[in-house]
């Protein structure tokens, strides 16, 4: 009886992302306290390069091996609820966050060195902060939740601090701490009133408990909980009315770090909001899905209206990249599976090309930050034509433009939401991207149709790391934009979640 | 693979040919893209084969294959007599346009000529698309060459009209995803053969509100693009600001994405909201009509003057369209063809006089034709053209569309006249101002006669008037035949109305 809740061996096989990049983090730390010079910084980028590549291999292996792991209860495995579980989804936001950390890591390694805290715990604190993320994509349950945000989040207040000397990087992680710990404070309440009222945690638990009918009389106690983990789920995601901290933090904390923040804890939160409020809360959709509706509206609106007033190219991104969680809460609102699957192929797209407009503004914005107003980007295309190009990529997919990744995640999108009747929804999104054509269309103008500044002249040639990544990104941003098929039937395959 | 397949992707293959030619020798840049403009042509004519004998129908050079298998999109692409002369149009003009940018773009020359030979990939594919989502892709790919054009090598205000051209193309053609996708979402197919099909079959049909908001959704689309009044707004600054080659390829061929959008889409996909909305629709475009002469006949600049004209004219293929008879349909799309040939030369010999006199406003000329005879007797053949002298080639299709309008509504014709006789009006004066009186020693001075290579330009669009004009039989059957089964689907569920007059229309074809 007893001897079920040990874990079996699969059960560890399945977590093999997460056990490769917690042991790499320690043994960063520990290196860096036998490092005695500034000397060799390589080792540690290394280390995690090797990490990552490793977890992502991890990752799929899990995946030829799929189930739940960790039992909370004694039982067939199969059947009792469990903490975690590795399903195609999970697979799916797993590699999508450890490629975010590689792609960071490759745009972050010149920026490090450019401000001399090229140290070993950016490093450690980044494959820390994936480990988090990835433990969200997998979570069943919602201490597994709260655990998962709470990894991924510290470690990312403190990234966004890293220049502990800059103003604005101490400005930007005060700000995340207060709010980020103020929200999850309200996910955390909300998990103990789910407590309440069903008496577990499990996701599958809760999805059960709601669909008895006694659950009818306790509706006003579950929505209550529904909503204040809706509140801590919309501040990780940056969904209005939580949004407001994302454009300080975007704007103050390192280049690199912004490009991270952006993609991996974003779409980390959105998988584990999606496999939340589809299997557990999947009974009460029709109560959520108005929240959803309007916050999704609000979002795109605040996100794409307020980006059209931005000089600083990090505040606009942060801007835009709001507006882009607004997409992708239209896909939520669908409560489909078509609509899971574009949410999710739209976050793929999404994290190749922000993460890759995100590196290019590393490279320029160069020591200290000093470029980075939109205005500064005058002339790149003359004196950096393929960085330019590469970059003009980034915002045609961020707007829209067919043949890019970008249109595809909004085609499908827009897709499942007429599909659920959602017209108007779909009218007022694709107006907005109508609207958000014009500030990306500005920074194409001021890089190719102004005459060039001084900013843009005399800059040394990318690095080869950088350049790596920000090639990458193009290149993922292109071929999920002609090529589709292949990851939208992955997602296909995936949508269907475990309830 | 066939031909049309190479047609559509030698430009493709050019740009990326182009691409890799050195910065630094922009000579072998307008060789390479004069070169396949050339090749691009010449191949394209041999798309004329299937009408050369008779009269096919459907599709020819039909290839159908998977794209993507979820939601699944073919590449399916096909020509009929509609696309047939757009597409050679397209493929025609641009090596025309290569030849007059030859000297005039000195700057960033590769990439000029690389967003030219992308436009021209971007608008082909828009003409031979059969799939609604390739459609839509081929759509937008030809926006962002031309935002490029105008933003890069324009004039003084190119920023704003770049990013006024863009947005308002967008803000139009999002609303037509919508309704792409919504109609997939009904029939599980983008294909365009397919969902004719079904309509017709009365196996996709659609609620009253349904079609009419749909047909908007196409209609606001293209509408903007064609324009029409009061959607106009970006043309004149986009014309104006545009270096003289992309004015060409914007009136020539853009324009036409939005009416050939219409004739193929709107009217036989959503026939009963489209006949419901005629009415205002040609309301809409005997204003265009009227409104856009006027406001030419004010303009101090030349390229807005012809801009304006722009308006005007495609006001009359909006209205020929929406009188659905077969002489208005074949007028309409015969119009579009005028257009593209001789608004296209009237730009280009714009280009020409402000090349010499780096001037675009009228007062900056008078006399020229004393220091260069040939440069006005071009010049007033275009103007001829352009205002519809009979035996030129907007005479033709304007009077088509003048009688089907007044086939449906005597009144429509009445006004639409108005206009032809106000473009007379503007054009006789812009050749007055610019080309008679005495001209001034600095202007003798600076204004060359035509060269080897503008010659070369102008010929093939000159001959096109006089030919088109005189012998409208070697181009109508195609599009005859195609209009004949567009209004045939455009019938369905609707009184009959216009049968007993398709043989007149050909008649009147025959006796010109």
């Amino acid at each position: 009886m007893f001897d079920s809740f040990i874990p079996s061996g699969v059960e560890y096989l399945r977590i093999l992302p997460e056990i490769i990049l917690t042991i790499a983090g320690v043994l960063i730390m520990f290196l860096a306290a036998l490092q005695k010079d500034e000397e060799n910084r390589g080792l540690f980028f290394g280390v995690t390069a090797t990490a990552l590549l490793a977890a992502l291999v991890g990752a799929l292996i899990a995946y030829q091996n799929p189930g739940p792991a960790f039992m909370m209860k004694a039982g067939d495995i199969a059947t009792a609820p469990s903490m975690l579980i590795i399903d195609g989804f999970a697979t799916f936001f797993r590699v999508l966050v450890i490629g975010v950390g590689l792609l960071t890591l490759l745009a972050s390694s010149n920026y490090l060195r450019a401000e001399r805290a090229n140290s070993a715990e950016y490093y450690a604190l980044l494959l820390f902060s994936i480990v988090g993320q990835s433990i969200l994509a997998s979570a069943n349950e919602l201490i597994m939740v709260f655990i998962g945000i709470e990894i991924s989040s510290i470690a990312s207040y403190i990234l966004a601090g890293y220049l502990r000397d800059d103003k604005r990087n101490n400005e930007s992680a005060l700000k995340y701490f207060l709010l980020g710990s103020f929200a999850t404070a309200f996910l955390l309440y909300g998990v103990a009133w789910i407590y309440g009222v069903t008496g577990t945690t499990n996701l599958t638990e809760i999805r059960h408990a709601l669909l008895s009918p006694g659950s009818a009389n306790s509706m006003v106690l579950i929505g209550t909980a529904a909503a204040l983990m809706f509140v801590g789920f919309a501040f990780k995601v940056s969904a209005a009315p939580f949004q407001i901290w994302a454009p300080d933090v975007y704007q103050g904390a390192p280049a690199p770090v912004s490009a991270f923040m952006s993609a991996g804890p974003k779409a980390a939160a959105f998988a584990v909001f999606i496999r939340v409020y589809t299997t557990a809360f999947g009974p009460i959709a029709n109560r959520w899905e108005p929240f959803v509706w309007g916050s999704a509206i609000l979002t795109m609106v605040i996100g794409n209206f307020a980006a059209l007033t931005q000089t600083n190219i990090k505040r606009m991104l942060a801007y835009s990249s709001i507006a882009h969680a607004g997409y992708v809460l239209v896909a939520i609102t669908a409560n489909s599976e078509i609509g899971i699957a574009a949410a999710m192929f739209y976050l793929a797209a999404y994290v190749f090309m922000n993460v890759g407009a995100f590196a290019v503004v590393t490279y320029f914005a160069r020591q200290g930050e000093r470029y980075v107003n939109v205005e500064d980007l005058a002339g790149l295309g003359q004196h950096q034509p393929m960085i330019a190009a590469m970059m003009t990529i980034f915002l045609l997919s961020l707007i829209g433009v067919p043949l890019t990744g970008g249109f595809f995640g909004k085609f499908y999108i827009f897709r499942a939401a007429l599909d659920s009747n959602l017209v108007w929804l779909t009218v007022i999104g694709l107006l907005n991207s109508a609207v958000a054509a014009y500030y990306y269309l500005r920074i194409i103008v001021v890089m190719y149709f102004r005459e060039a500044g001084d900013a843009s002249a005399n800059m040394a040639p990318v690095g080869p790391a950088l350049r790596t990544a920000i090639l990458a990104s193009a290149l993922g941003t292109i071929i999920l934009g002609i090529l589709p098929s292949w990851l939208l039937e992955f997602a296909s395959k995936s949508a269907t979640l475990a309830k | 693979m066939t031909l049309l397949d190479i047609v559509l992707f030698l430009p493709l293959i050019g740009f990326f040919i182009l691409l890799l030619v050195p910065k630094t020798n922009p000579g072998m840049s307008r060789m390479v893209a004069l070169g396949l403009g050339v090749l691009t042509f010449l191949m394209s004519l041999g798309l004329i084969g299937p009408w050369w004998y008779g009269q096919p129908k459907g599709f020819q050079f039909e290839t159908k294959l998977l794209w993507i298998s979820t939601p699944r999109i073919n590449y399916h692409v096909g020509l009929d007599g509609l696309s047939l002369w757009l597409v050679i149009l397209t493929t025609l003009l641009t090596p025309i346009c290569v030849l007059i940018s030859w000297n005039y773009i000195d700057k960033r020359v590769k990439e000029f000529f690389a967003f030219l030979i992308l436009l021209e990939f971007g608008l082909i594919g828009v003409f031979l698309a059969l799939d609604m989502f390739l459609f839509y892709v081929f759509w937008e790919v030809a926006l962002v060459p031309m935002y490029f054009l105008i933003g890069i090598w324009g004039h003084e205000r190119r920023i704003y009209a770049a990013v006024k051209f863009f947005l308002y193309t967008m803000a139009g053609s999002v609303l037509m995803l919508t309704g792409i996708i919504y109609i997939f979402n009904r029939a599980g197919t983008f294909d365009y053969v397919d969902l004719l099909a079904m309509i017709q079959r009365g196996r996709l049909s659609f609620s009253w509100e349904e079609e009419l908001l749909l047909f908007l959704a196409f209609f606001i689309a293209f509408a903007v693009k064609v324009p029409l009044f009061p959607l106009h707004t970006w043309l004149p600054d986009a014309h104006v600001e545009a270096p003289t080659a992309g004015s060409v390829m914007l009136a020539s061929v853009m324009l036409k994405m939005g009416t050939y959008g219409l004739i193929r889409f709107c009217l036989p996909m959503f026939p009963e909201a489209a006949r419901a909305c005629a009415g205002w629709i040609s309301a809409l475009a005997i204003i265009g009509i009227i409104y856009g002469a006027l406001v030419a006949m004010v303009q101090p600049n030349m390229k807005k003057l012809v801009a304006y004209s722009s308006v005007s004219h495609l006001g009359f293929v909006v209205l020929g369209l929406f009188s659905f008879t077969q002489q208005g349909l074949d007028g309409a799309v015969y119009q579009m063809l005028n257009h593209g040939v001789s608004t296209g030369a009237l730009f280009i010999m714009v280009g020409f006089l402000s090349e010499r006199r780096h001037s675009l406003e009228i007062k900056a000329y008078g006399g020229v034709a004393t220091p260069a005879p040939w440069l006005s007797t071009v010049f007033l053949i275009t103007t001829l053209a352009s205002v519809g002298l009979p035996m030129l080639n907007n005479f033709v299709g304007e009077f088509l569309v003048l009688q089907g309008a007044a086939i449906a509504h005597f009144s429509w014709a009445v006004f639409a006249a108005i206009g032809v006789i106000l473009s007379a009006v503007y054009m006789l004066w812009l050749y007055q101002r610019v080309f008679f009186g005495k001209a001034s020693e600095d202007l003798s001075h600076h204004m060359p006669d035509m060269v080897g290579r503008e010659w070369v330009a102008m010929l093939p669009l000159l001959i096109l008037m006089v030919w088109m004009g005189c012998f409208t039989q070697s181009f109508m059957p195609p599009i005859s035949a195609q209009n004949a089964r567009i209004l045939d689907q455009t019938k369905a569920g609707v009184e009959v109305q216009v049968d007993n007059r398709t043989p007149k229309a050909m008649e009147v074809a025959h006796v010109r």
